[in-house]
C-alpha cells in the first residue's frame, strides 16, 4: 500500500520535452499523429504508424484498463508494474499505486495520477478508478 | 537462395565451469574457442570467419580476434541479439559460407555474471540513456523478472494457464539436469516445490527463473567439403529465421513472441513441420519463455501451451517433445546471462547421439534450437535454427 519507493528521474530529451513539460503541470498528454490520427506509446517525434512528423501532444482522458500487471515481491519495497491500455488506444508501461497489491486484477479500470520523481518531472502512474 | 545444406556444425564446446572468479572473460572466450576447434579436429589457423555478440569484451569482434590472434579472417559478424545471438550467428555463419565469404566459422560466447555479482533479474538497470524508451520504462522499475512476469500474467488471464502448468517446465528440466554432472541445480523438483518457492514477481516464483552462471560455449561451422573430411558426425543446418518483436507503438499482444515469425521462416526453409522435430532446445530464461515459444513454434495451438507442457510432456523418454536435455538455463547454466549458445550445443549433441544416455532421444535426426534474447515483455530478438543429422 505504501508508495515510498523512490522514482528515478526520467531522462528528458529534446524529443520528449513537451511531454515532460506537460507532466510538470500534471497534465497527461498522449502523442497523436496529425496525419493518421493515431495515438502511440512510448512518445516519439515520428509516428510509428505512418512515419509523419506531425505529432500533437493531445490532452488524454487519463483513463485506462489494466492489460497485465506484476507485483515485484522481491524488491525491498514491493511495487506493481503494469501495462495499462489507455482509452486513447495504445498501452503503456506504468505502475499501479495506492492499491492493495493482492486485489489487483487484469481488466480493472484505472485513472492517471502523477508521482514525483527524485529530481525530475513527475511520472504518470495509475490508481484504481 | 537458401542456407539449407550449405553448412555443417562441426565443432561444439560447452565450458564446464559454472563459477570462474579466477578467469577473465577473454580467457573464457579463448578456452571455449579452442575447445570447439579440438572437437572439430581443426586448428586456429583454419578459422577465416569470426562471429561474436555483445558479451565479447571490447566493441565488436576486434579485441577477441586479436586476443585469439586469428591470422586469416576474411569475414566477421558481431550482430547483437542478446541471448538469442548465437542461434542467429550459426545461421549467419551458414549464410557467409554459402556465399563463399568464409569456410570455417568460429562463434564464441562467454561471461561471468556470477563472479561479478550482477543482480541480473530483479534490479532495474538503465542500459543506454539514448534508448528512446528509457524515460518511459526505467522509472517504473522494469526488471528482467517482472517484464517476463507481465507476459505470464497476461497468458494466465487470456488462456487460463496456471502456475502448476508452468512449473512442469521446470520439473522436466530438473529431470534432465540430474544426469548432468555440471548442472548447477541437479536435484529433481516437483510441481509443489516450484509453486511453493518464493514469489519473485507475480506470478513467477524463484524456481520459474533460470540460474545465473559463469561459463561459455563455442561452435565451429564449416562448408560441406570440410565437414565431410573431418570424420565426425555430420550435423547440417537446414533452416533458420530471425526477427525482432516489439511493442508496435503500444498495440501489442504479450502472449506472443518473435518465435511466431522466426519459427515459420525456419520451418519453411527446412521444408519440414513442427511435428517432424524429435528434439527441441527452447530458450528458458523463465518457464513462461518456454511455454510461449512452444506455442509460437507451432508445437501446439496458441493458448494450449499449459496443457501441452504438463504431465511430463517435455521429459525425454516420457513426453512427446523432449526439450533442454542438458537441464537448460533453468537448471544447468546460463553463461553470461545468454542461453542461445548452449541451446545449439545440446541440439548438436542430440543429433550426434552424444547426449547423456539417460536423456538421448532415439534416432534423433531433426532438432531445433530456439532463442529469445533481451526482454519478452517489451522488445526482444528471436532466432530459430533447424538442424539435421546426415
Amino acid at each position: 500500500m505504501a508508495d515510498t519507493r523512490k522514482i528515478p528521474a526520467p531522462i528528458v530529451t529534446v524529443e520528449t520535452q513537451a511531454f515532460w513539460n506537460a507532466a510538470r503541470e500534471r497534465r497527461f498528454v498522449v502523442p497523436t499523429c496529425g496525419a493518421c490520427c493515431k495515438a502511440h506509446w512510448y512518445p516519439r517525434a515520428i509516428c510509428p504508424f505512418c512515419g509523419s512528423d506531425k505529432i500533437e501532444w493531445c490532452a488524454a482522458s487519463g483513463r485506462g484498463q489494466i492489460y497485465s500487471y506484476s507485483v515485484m515481491r522481491r524488491a525491498k519495497e514491493p511495487y506493481a508494474i503494469a501495462y495499462v491500455t489507455l482509452a486513447e488506444g495504445p498501452a503503456m508501461l506504468t505502475n499501479i499505486v495506492a492499491c492493495d497489491f493482492d486485489a489487483l486484477r487484469v481488466g480493472q479500470t484505472v485513472s492517471v495520477v502523477f508521482q514525483d520523481s527524485e529530481d525530475g518531472p513527475p511520472v504518470p502512474m495509475f490508481k484504481l478508478a | 537462395m537458401t542456407i539449407k545444406g550449405k553448412a555443417y556444425i562441426a565443432g561444439i564446446f560447452e565450458h564446464p565451469t559454472r563459477h570462474a572468479p579466477d578467469k577473465s572473460v577473454a580467457q573464457l572466450h579463448a578456452e571455449v574457442a579452442f575447445g570447439a576447434l579440438g572437437d572439430a579436429r581443426l586448428t586456429r589457423d583454419d578459422i577465416d570467419g569470426f562471429f561474436c555478440a555483445g558479451d565479447a569484451p571490447g566493441p565488436g569482434p576486434a579485441s577477441m580476434a586479436e586476443y585469439l590472434n586469428l591470422p586469416k579472417l576474411r569475414h566477421v559478424d558481431s550482430t547483437e541479439l542478446g541471448g538469442s545471438s548465437y542461434v542467429a550467428l550459426a545461421a549467419h555463419a551458414a549464410e557467409a559460407i554459402a556465399l563463399g565469404k568464409c569456410n570455417v566459422a568460429l562463434i564464441t560466447l562467454a561471461g561471468r555474471p556470477r563472479s561479478e555479482g550482477v543482480a541480473t533479474g530483479t534490479t532495474p538497470r538503465l542500459r543506454d540513456p539514448n534508448q528512446p524508451e528509457a524515460a518511459f520504462e526505467f522509472p517504473y522499475g522494469l526488471t528482467t523478472a517482472n517484464g517476463y512476469a507481465l507476459c505470464a500474467m497476461r497468458h494466465m488471464y487470456q488462456y487460463g494457464t496456471t502456475s502448476e502448468q508452468l512449473a512442469w517446465i521446470k520439473v522436466a528440466a530438473s529431470h534432465h539436469a540430474q544426469h548432468n554432472p555440471h548442472a548447477m541445480l541437479p536435484d529433481v523438483v516437483t510441481v509443489a516445490d516450484v509453486v511453493n518457492s518464493p514469489v519473485i514477481a507475480d506470478p513467477l516464483h524463484r524456481l520459474d527463473c533460470c540460474v545465473i552462471s559463469d561459463g561459455g560455449g563455442a561452435l565451429i561451422v564449416v562448408k560441406p567439403e570440410i565437414a565431410k573430411s573431418l570424420q565426425r558426425p555430420l550435423v547440417k543446418i537446414i533452416g533458420a529465421g530471425e526477427t525482432v518483436k516489439h511493442l508496435s507503438g503500444g498495440t501489442f499482444d504479450l502472449t506472443t513472441s518473435g518465435a511466431a515469425r522466426s519459427g515459420p521462416a525456419a520451418f519453411a526453409e527446412a521444408g519440414i513441420k513442427p511435428a517432424d522435430i524429435r528434439y527441441a532446445s527452447i530458450y528458458d530464461s523463465f518457464t513462461i519463455t518456454v511455454l510461449i515459444q512452444i506455442e509460437d513454434l507451432g508445437f501446439c495451438e496458441k493458448g494450449a501451451g499449459g496443457k501441452f507442457v504438463a504431465d511430463g510432456n517435455l521429459i525425454s523418454g516420457v513426453g512427446k517433445l523432449p526439450f533442454n536435455t542438458d537441464g537448460g538455463g533453468l537448471c544447468n547454466n546460463h553463461p553470461a546471462n545468454r542461453g542461445g549458445m548452449t541451446k545449439v550445443i545440446e541440439a548438436v549433441r542430440q543429433l550426434r547421439g552424444e547426449a547423456h544416455p539417460a536423456v538421448q532421444v532415439k534416432d534423433c535426426a531433426l532438432a531445433l534450437a530456439q532463442g529469445t534474447g533481451m526482454q519478452l515483455g517489451t522488445r526482444h530478438c528471436s532466432a530459430t535454427l533447424i538442424m539435421e543429422r546426415e
